[in-house]
């Protein structure tokens, strides 16, 4: 159709209108129902609206859209001027008047029509008015429910019995400046609503139409806005001077002859046609809203922060609502019950005091379009019912109860979920506690003052690659005793395991039990040992997990398995014992520190001596010799004091196990020193016992190297002799190693009551 | 299900008291006045660590032949008890601290609403329901 240019009075006025027709709310308006209801009311002979509608193209497409609802209407608004109905005059007509409507079902429009009507046509208002004000009240009760009949007006005249005019109210008409508790409680009915209405329209910030207060008060109300007494109310918050309320008219309306009689009329009228025709009295329009925005902004800049309570009550004191409604009206909008006014909340606490203001009866429940959403005006219309006094459902929709209780639960809930959160973070520092106790058992584990045990070697809670490796390494090499593929397979286990503590612990446990192992452990770098142990330490249950340890090195493997274990063992031992962190076979087998302090503090020179010999032919069977000759030659040559005999026998033997695992000479050495010191402190721990052992087994060291000769029986006969040391000293760890542990266990346990003891003082 | 609910402020005067046989609520005010001498004994006798947090809920402050008094108190010294009919199973007393967290949550959405002043007595409409709800069902009440 021909583009359209309305004044803004007469968009709203037609939007207005449409949003009437519009009952299905599918923006279009059926030729049939209120479209033609208006059009009849538009009291223009027949076949003029026929022709109307045929000129906006409604007969063409069936339907009125919006442009040609608007497009007809305007075309009446020519008619009724008299002028010929023409396409070109829809916009060439100036300063056309709104089209009237007349009263009869249309009531509701004629009382547009005349609100919107300039002052001039007063003489339609009054009757129109008067029509409109006849009609009995009663009827305005039905209809809520978007019945078509267009009883709207009845719904503006409910009121009328409900509340009587507020006489006193009028008076205060020239109270706007202050806040007028509105009158509207008839909604409208009254003809002092008029005088509000007047004042209201003007005084309106929004509405400063250039038409007459009434006009842009209805205008206003495009939408359904339910009470429009709202708008009266806003008036008196806005406490601007009323406009002419002195003119008040006595409660009937049938007297009304003033504009603003009709306006208020008009007003309820639009109100009730409204909230009648879309069931949602509560719902805010678009310009309360923003009339409730800006007043939000007077308060609290900030669209987005919070209204705190004393403003808000100050704000709504003003209102002059008795404190106790206004606690009430608190209560259904306060949703989150945190003592302080959203946007949302605030303007369905303003919009509650509006309509109670002008005579609604507060709801039981907040109704739905007033909950806080987060889209604003949501466009459910409930249908709400009309509460008996009011007429306007007080609309206890029952989806607000259930949102309140459960944003109050909600938190609630949060302080438990902090609880819990609060709760988590002490966990938490529980097991870095834990890994506190790890590092304290860093320094524990090795009770060698002498060897250089405590690095500040982080632990290293997860296992690493390497680490893992080392540990498997340790594994496989700890346990010479055993077959090669059992003991293989287990470092798959071992890796295979999730728990790291077990896993070392096992690895720990399988140093343990094989005594070359764990002497490599103590005397290589205290830090697989530490790592160990502090992963032993870091959980009871790994402690427990790993409290079997693998079992003790069986003497009595083949020696060619052994040989070959003892290669990896001592690789690993190497490894460890060289670097902690670092990949782990870079570093040859430390060589058994076992046989070493023995042969040591022995006849170590013979046992280089046959290592040196041996070593070439038995490096793959009995690596320990070649080893230990290494070792002891090694450790012998650095460690003048102690081994004198192992120095000399070293520096022979180190040369010729060149066979043997390169033991890079430091490795050795160090375990050779650890593992003297760990003698030294089984020693003391296990006096003479030990001593006693270590001494048989150093007695008969010195044969080996002797036999020379009788190089197999006597290697054999040394190996089995070594290694029944090996399982005695073995079995001395191990139960030295269950003695820490064990301390360990206590000391974790009793550093968790600690903590669990320990207030919570961040709760 | 309770017979009485009465809410006394800090100063011993009552904020709230309901009843649900409206015929003999003398006896129920009585009642919970006298029981208020029994909460000030309990709180005095926990008030050993003031610091840490003191129970709420104090449990039965004492039974009568008819019924038994519940009490419990926020840290603010404003006290709720709960009247429940003896003839009545036994109440659990889960379910004696449950009404007294409902009652204690009404309570404190009553006073976050700026309209209302402490020391006042209690008139919102929601924290009647919840009282409503907890009260004892009589055919009268129906």
């Amino acid at each position: 159709m021909e583009s359209l240019t309305l004044t803004d009075v007469e968009q709203k006025y037609y939007s207005d209108l449409f949003i009437y027709c519009d009952t299905d709310n599918t923006k279009k308006v059926a030729s049939n129902g209120r479209a033609l209801d208006l059009f009849r009311a538009a009291q223009l002979p027949s076949e003029v609206v026929l022709q109307i509608t045929e000129l906006c193209g409604a007969t063409r497409l069936g339907h009125f859209g919006r442009s040609q609802f608007y497009i007809a209407l305007k075309l009446i608004a020519i008619a009724q001027s008299g002028l010929p109905l023409r396409v070109e005059s829809l916009n060439s007509v100036k300063d056309l008047p709104l089209p009237r409507f007349v009263v009869g079902k249309n009531e509701a429009e004629a009382r547009h029509a005349a609100l919107y009507q300039d002052s001039d046509s007063q003489g339609l208002y009054p009757a129109s008015a008067a029509a409109v004000m006849p009609r009995p009240p009663g009827r305005g009760l039905q209809n809520k429910k978007g019945t078509p009949s267009i009883d709207f007006i009845y719904l503006c005249f409910q009121p009328e019995p409900t509340s009587p005019v507020v006489s006193p109210q009028q008076s205060p008409p020239t109270s706007p400046p202050s806040w007028r508790k509105h009158k509207r409680q008839t909604s409208g009915g009254n003809v002092d609503r008029p005088a509000v209405v007047a004042p209201t329209g003007a005084v309106w910030t929004h509405f400063r139409e250039p038409q007459a207060g009434p006009v842009p008060a209805d205008g206003m109300w495009p939408s359904h806005s339910p009470p429009p007494p709202g708008q009266e109310s806003w008036v008196s918050f806005t406490a601007d001077t009323p406009p002419s309320i002195p003119g008040m008219h006595p409660s009937s309306v049938q007297e009304s002859t003033t504009i603003r009689t009709v306006a208020s009329a008009a007003m309820t009228n639009e109100i009730q046609r409204q909230s009648s025709g879309y069931d949602d009295p509560w719902k805010i329009t678009d310009e309360q809203r923003q009339y409730y925005i800006n007043q939000f902004k007077t308060i609290q800049p900030d669209l987005t922060g919070f209204i705190p309570g004393s403003a808000a009550k100050e704000f709504f004191t003003k209102s002059k609502l008795p404190i106790l409604e206004l606690s009430h009206i608190w209560e259904l909008s306060d949703f989150d019950k945190d003592g302080a006014l959203t946007l949302d909340e605030f303007c369905a606490a303003f919009h509650l005091v509006v309509a109670r203001k002008n005579g609604y009866d507060l709801p039981e429940k907040l109704p739905e379009s007033l909950m806080p959403k987060l889209i604003d005006l949501d466009d459910s219309a409930e249908g709400s019912e009309q509460t008996a006094d009011v007429g306007y459902s007080g609309s206890p929709v029952e989806v607000t109860p259930s949102k309140s209780p459960s944003m109050p639960s909600l938190n609630q809930a949060w302080p438990e979920m902090n609880q819990s959160n609060e709760q988590w973070e002490t966990f938490s520092e529980r097991s870095s506690s834990s890994q506190t106790l790890t590092q304290f058992d860093s320094n524990i584990a090795p009770a060698d003052p002498d060897t250089a045990i405590v690095h500040p070697v982080p632990i290293r809670m997860t296992p690493s690659k390497i680490h893992m490796q080392e540990m498997e390494l340790k594994r496989t090499g700890s346990d010479h005793n055993h077959p090669t593929s059992p003991l293989l397979a287990e470092p798959p286990e071992l890796s295979d395991e999730a728990n790291l503590p077990a896993s070392l612990k096992f690895v720990a446990a399988n140093t343990v039990g094989d005594g070359y192992s764990s002497s490599d452990s103590f005397t290589s770098d205290q830090e697989p040992t530490t790592r160990q142990r502090s992963q032993s330490g870091t959980s009871p249950e790994a402690l427990k997990v790993v409290a079997p340890p693998p079992p003790p090195p069986r003497p009595n493997a083949s020696h060619s398995r052994s040989s070959s274990l003892d290669m990896n063992r001592t690789f690993a031992a190497a490894a460890v014992a060289g670097q902690p962190q670092s990949s782990t076979i870079a570093y040859p087998p430390a060589v058994p520190p076992r046989p070493l302090p023995t042969q040591a503090e022995g006849a170590s020179g013979g046992g280089a001596a046959l290592s040196t010999t041996t070593s070439p032919q038995q490096i793959p069977q009995q690596p320990n010799f070649a080893d230990f000759s290494q070792f002891q030659a090694f450790a012998a040559s650095e460690q003048p004091s102690s081994l004198p005999e192992a120095k000399g026998s070293g520096s022979g033997s180190g040369s010729g196990s060149g066979s043997g695992p390169l033991a890079p000479p430091p490795k050795p050495v160090r375990r050779r020193l650890k593992s003297e010191d760990e003698l030294r402190p089984e020693d003391e721990q296990h006096g003479p016992q030990k001593s006693n052992v270590i001494a048989a087994v150093l007695a008969t060291q010195p044969s080996i190297p002797r036999s020379v000769g009788k190089d197999k029986k006597a290697i054999q006969a040394s190996i089995r002799r070594n290694k029944e040391t090996n399982t005695v000293l073995a079995r001395l760890n191990s139960e030295l190693q269950q003695q820490l542990k064990d301390l360990l266990e206590e000391r974790i346990s009793l550093e968790v009551q600690l903590e669990q003891l320990r207030p919570f003082s961040h709760l | 299900m309770a017979v009485c609910i009465a809410v006394i402020a800090k100063e011993n005067y009552p904020l709230y008291i309901r009843s649900v046989p409206t015929q003999n609520e003398l006896k129920f005010h009585y009642t919970v006045h006298t029981s208020l001498d029994v909460v000030e004994e309990k709180i005095s006798a926990v008030g050993k660590s003031l610091g840490d947090q003191r129970e709420l809920y104090l449990g039965l402050l004492y039974p009568t032949e008819d019924y038994k008094v519940y009490g419990y108190v926020t840290n603010s010294k404003v006290k709720f008890v709960i009247v429940v009919d003896s003839s009545n199973t036994s109440l659990r007393d889960n379910e004696i601290r449950s009404m007294f967290r409902k009652l204690h949550n009404s309570f404190t959405d009553v006073m976050c609403n700026p309209f209302h002043s402490p020391g006042n007595t209690i008139q919102s409409k929601a924290f009647d329901g919840i009282v409503s709800g907890m009260m004892v069902q009589t055919a009268s009440t129906v």
